[in-house]
């Protein structure tokens, strides 16, 4: 019950939002986020580790296609759930004044669309029918279509239209999949689009590849991964910082989170026979991604770009099929996720007093406004991977597997965290330090107080990275024994 | 020469026809004698109360339908065989009717347009004459709209009930005639609506011949028009094959036309946009439901046993309708024009679902037939279809409607709740899950990959991405794209407007949502009988 409640918190905020009078509808809003918050910590409460899938509801939904309303989670569901009622608020937070401001779409609309986003999410990740997910995985795309169109920069409408395309694109191929599997589960006999059945069934491995294509075409999209990324860079410099953390830090990890649920978890024998070819495409993305950030001049632009390289990392975590890979990517999904949230975030507020993104025309801005500055520095140091900050566990995790798989690969993904040093202090030094062009305001104390809870879980899980990986290992264990990897000793 | 013995005529199983041709006849009588202040109201009431009469009247006979023979199928075959009252038409005859509902609200809207109709004062009158004039000075209107409204009804179920070639052609020509003429009655525009109706008449009429001559190429070959006998024919392989396959070709260019089918699909842009609206929305919706009913009756029952003949060219038919639809779609910068061919890919995408498994003693346990995922689609694509089209018919600047797309930029701000629909339509039609259009899909793409057709699967993924980039691209205009000029103006409908379009929306998003009671009414319709 509680993962329903979940979902309808967001879902009916937002109708609630839209049809508030203007002057109560922020207000609203953030109160039904910061209820799905609560809940979220409740359902969190109620989580065991090591039980597997766990909350379930099973109810039939459309009898004569084998479709259950049906929802769960596990150790990566949890995390994903708790990251998405995390970041919402935060971001309502800073899309407080700036979604009202002219042009955009006004307040209520940002509010509005963003909590229907977040039920869609959190649906997404409690999903235990492949349908239901198939269902809510493209009603996500509505509210960000609207989110992407109707707040931030010139030429926004164009960047929705084509975020719209490119994930329909993948949707509609994941479909022919989603399909194929329910015709492969009545031919078994047992026509059904529920994750326990499908996982049961013994699908051959000629069939399994034509579904692994499909499914893997629509998450590599989603993620993204070179070179089905292009919609990424567009979208974050013409959508706000708010609209691209709910983009890149939640909706994006709905990509490599399917992965590693329907690629690993349905089709074992195809994940294997894919992994060289992954592999390499997410050693490209990696590379790619650090080398076109550096050269960006749009600050925001440049902050998507990145997260094509640490979506490499994740996928190449997933795929070389080791459980400290797999550790450390679901470890480093959770970690981008409050890393890029922070970058975007102060990188707006930066934007919204310098007014221009173009990096070539800010500098100096640390004498005036050093506290932002600070925030700036630590979330580009987060994402090369300074020690001590969260997203060092993951990144090492991932490389020493890939080093594990073959040295290769393990040498090449070691050359993003020089690129990463590269992209993330040019930047810095090129906004924030040299002579001083303008004078800005610093951050206020609303601002300090809406990353300052980001910046703490960087150094938090920098330290204490053990909580996360005891709800990580159980998954990781039961995936890779899915795919028939032996773990050696087992999981702690 | 065998003794002509007179059919017996089952008068309750075809109560909603007799009833349907029996309020048109009377519609007639209406025009004739009752005075010219009367006649709005009167038609338009006759009209409504036949057609809620025939749907209960479908309802009923739906309750205490008898097995027939083996139990696959439900139904009886009435007058002398000719007639099929079985799952499939019942299901059809009462979407028809439902569809035709909203079609009498929609041709009696009178608030849009400064109190009159969409339909010519006075259809004679040449365009640009002082006779036009004078018909618009003094508020004339056609109410022959409305019996011919019903005499289309009436062939749009007869259409997909006949049994035999014969009265499918019957339904063919009842079904098409008064939509030639309402297609030539706009009120505003009326050149390029009269080009539509003499367009649609011409190429209809032609397809018509077509039609004919396959079936007396058919008749040729297995010596009877009833479908059970050509059936018949074509398992023991009598007779000369070649007549066989060219009627078959002949048959299906009658049919195909009808639905709009590439390369048959050239009339249904002008068509669709020289029409008045309301005409369109009816149209667009009833026919294709009509068509698609006889074109499976006509596939299964009588030419079932020669699927490896027709099968090939449906495949080819589906994929290039879905492709022609979908690209010439995304060119067009007319909103009804691009509806049009729209439809066209529709078509394509339910071909698909005609492409799966036929028989429920063929189908593993938990897969549906094809006749349930088609007239499931049908469903959706009726309400979705004609709830599009009212919409339109709101949009307008001094000229009458504002179909170019460019003028419809801001509409987002104009109107969010007009917008906010047609977008909902637009996303159904785009297949986007929680709307009617995806189940829709679903289920015509699993019959046609659980049939082993994939390769027009994988088409029709590829072709749903080229459609879905069309309907976004209009969404795009109406919300984030600057207004040019003053802008689009929303007209405020009556409550007869308003309600199609809001049964339209309820229907689009239950369905989206809750698909299993339809989806369960259509697997109950079962087979054809034969």
């Amino acid at each position: 019950m509680i993962l329903t409640i979940l979902i309808l918190l967001p879902l009916v905020g937002a109708l609630a939002t839209a049809f508030a009078p203007a002057a109560l509808a922020r207000t609203l809003g953030l109160g039904f986020a910061v209820a799905t918050l609560l809940a979220g910590v409740v359902a969190a409460s109620q989580y065991e580790l090591d039980a597997g899938m766990q909350l379930t509801e099973t109810h039939t939904w459309i009898e004569s296609l084998g479709v259950h309303y049906a929802l769960g989670v596990d150790g990566l569901g949890l995390l994903m759930v708790l990251l998405t009622v995390v970041l919402v608020p935060i971001v309502l937070l800073a899309g407080w004044r700036e979604s009202d401001a002219a042009g955009n779409g006004g307040a209520k609309a940002f509010f509005a669309w963003t909590l229907a986003l977040e039920a869609m999410s959190l649906a997404v990740f409690t999903a235990t029918d492949v349908l239901l997910f198939y269902v809510v995985f493209e009603a996500t795309l509505i509210p960000a279509y609207f989110l992407i169109g109707g707040f931030g920069r010139a030429g926004r409408g164009r960047a929705a239209t084509k975020f719209l395309i490119y994930q329909l694109a993948g949707g509609l191929v994941m479909l022919a999949s989603v399909i194929g599997l329910y015709v492969v589960s009545a031919n078994a006999g047992n026509p059904s689009f529920l994750l326990s059945d499908l996982a049961a069934i013994d699908i051959d491995p000629i069939t399994q590849r034509w579904l692994f294509v499909g499914f893997f075409i629509a998450f590599a999209i989603k993620a993204p991964m070179f070179p089905v990324h292009t919609w990424l860079a567009d979208t974050t410099e013409k959508a706000t910082p708010g609209t691209s953390v709910l983009l890149v830090c939640i909706l994006d990890k709905i990509g490599t989170f399917g992965m590693l649920r329907f690629c690993l978890g349905l089709l074992p024998d195809a994940s294997q026979w894919a992994t060289p070819a992954v592999v390499v495409l997410a050693l490209i993305s990696i590379i790619y991604g650090a080398l076109v950030a550096i050269g960006q001049d749009d600050v925001l632009r440049l902050i998507g770009l990145t997260s094509l390289s640490h979506f490499g990392f994740i996928v190449l975590g997933i795929f070389v099929l080791s459980p400290t890979g797999g550790t450390g990517a679901i470890l480093y999904m959770v970690n981008h996720g409050i890393a890029t949230a922070l970058m975007f975030l102060v990188a707006g507020f930066l934007i919204q007093r310098t007014g221009t993104a173009s990096i070539r025309e800010m500098g100096g801005v640390e004498k005036s406004a050093p506290v932002l500055a600070g925030f700036f520095l630590v979330a580009g140091l987060a994402a090369c991977g300074l020690p001590g900050l969260s997203p060092f566990v993951s990144e090492m995790m991932v490389i020493i597997a890939a080093f594990d798989h073959h040295w290769l690969v393990g040498s090449v993904a070691v050359l993003a965290i020089v690129l990463a040093a590269f992209y993330a202090l040019w930047m810095y030094q090129r906004t924030m330090t040299g002579p001083g062009l303008v004078s800005v305001a610093d951050l206020d104390r609303r601002e300090v107080g809406i990353v300052a809870p980001l910046l703490l879980a960087l150094v938090l899980f920098g330290f204490f990275p053990m909580p996360l990986l005891d709800v990580i290992n159980p998954v990781v264990h039961d995936t890779l024994a899915g795919v028939g990897i032996a773990q050696e000793g087992g999981h702690q | 020469m065998t003794e002509f013995t007179k059919p017996s005529v089952e008068y309750f199983e075809l109560w909603p026809l007799l009833v349907v041709f029996g309020v048109a006849c009377l519609g007639v009588v209406v025009e004739a004698f009752a005075p010219r202040a009367a006649r709005y109201v009167s038609q338009v009431v006759l009209a409504l109360a036949g057609l809620v009469a025939a749907m209960v009247g479908v309802v009923l006979i739906a309750r205490d339908v008898t097995t027939y023979d083996d139990g696959a199928a439900r139904g009886i075959l009435a007058v002398g065989g000719t007639i099929a009252v079985d799952g499939p038409s019942l299901f059809i005859w009462g979407l028809v009717l439902a569809l035709a509902i909203g079609g009498v609200l929609l041709f009696a809207e009178r608030h849009l347009d400064g109190g009159s109709s969409a339909f010519a004062g006075q259809a004679s009158a040449v365009p640009g004459t002082d006779a036009e004039t004078a018909a618009l000075a003094a508020r004339r209107e056609h109410t022959e709209v409305y019996p011919l409204l019903m005499f289309a009804v009436f062939g749009m179920m007869l259409f997909p009930a006949a049994n035999d070639l014969l009265t499918m052609f019957v339904g063919l020509e009842v079904l098409s005639l008064p939509l030639y003429l309402l297609c030539g009655l706009a009120r505003r525009r009326r050149l390029l609506s009269q080009e539509a109706a003499l367009k649609y008449f011409l190429l209809g009429a032609f397809s018509s011949g077509f039609f004919l001559y396959g079936a007396a190429l058919i008749y040729g070959y297995a010596g009877s028009m009833d479908f059970a006998l050509i059936n018949e024919a074509v398992r023991n392989d009598v007779g000369n094959s070649s007549l066989l396959l060219i009627g078959t070709g002949l048959l299906s260019v009658g049919l195909l036309f009808k639905v709009g089918a590439v390369p048959f699909q050239a009339w249904t842009p002008d068509v669709y946009q020289g029409a008045p609206t309301p005409v369109t929305a009816f149209m667009a919706a009833g026919t294709k439901v009509a068509a698609f009913g006889a074109l499976m009756r006509l596939f299964y029952v009588a030419l079932g046993a020669d699927r490896w003949s027709w099968q090939p060219m449906l495949w080819i038919i589906a994929v290039l309708s879905m492709f022609v639809g979908a690209v010439l779609a995304i060119t067009q910068n007319d909103i009804k024009r691009l509806l049009a061919y729209s439809s066209v890919a529709h078509t394509g995408f339910i071909l698909t679902g005609v492409l799966g498994l036929q028989a429920s003693d063929q189908l593993a346990i938990g897969e549906i037939t094809s006749i349930q995922a088609v007239l499931f689609y049908l469903t959706t694509y009726g309400f979705a279809t004609l709830g599009a089209f009212a919409v339109v018919s709101l949009v307008r600047d001094a000229g009458g409607e504002t179909t170019a797309i460019d003028r419809w930029a801001g509409l987002g701000k104009e109107s969010p709740v007009v917008a906010a629909v047609f977008a909902f339509f637009l996303l159904a039609m785009a297949g986007i899950p929680l709307t009617s259009g995806f189940v829709g899909k679903l289920a015509v793409f699993s019959v046609a990959l659980a049939a082993g057709a994939w390769p027009v699967v994988v088409a029709a993924v590829i072709a749903s991405i080229i459609a879905a980039f069309l309907y976004i691209k209009v969404i795009k205009v109406m919300y984030f794209d600057e207004p040019v000029g003053d802008g689009p103006t929303v007209a405020y409908p009556s409550v007869l407007t308003a309600t199609t379009i809001a049964v339209g929306a309820a229907v689009t998003l239950v369905l989206g949502v809750l698909p299993g009671p339809v989806l369960d009414l259509a697997a109950a319709a079962g087979e054809f009988i034969r």
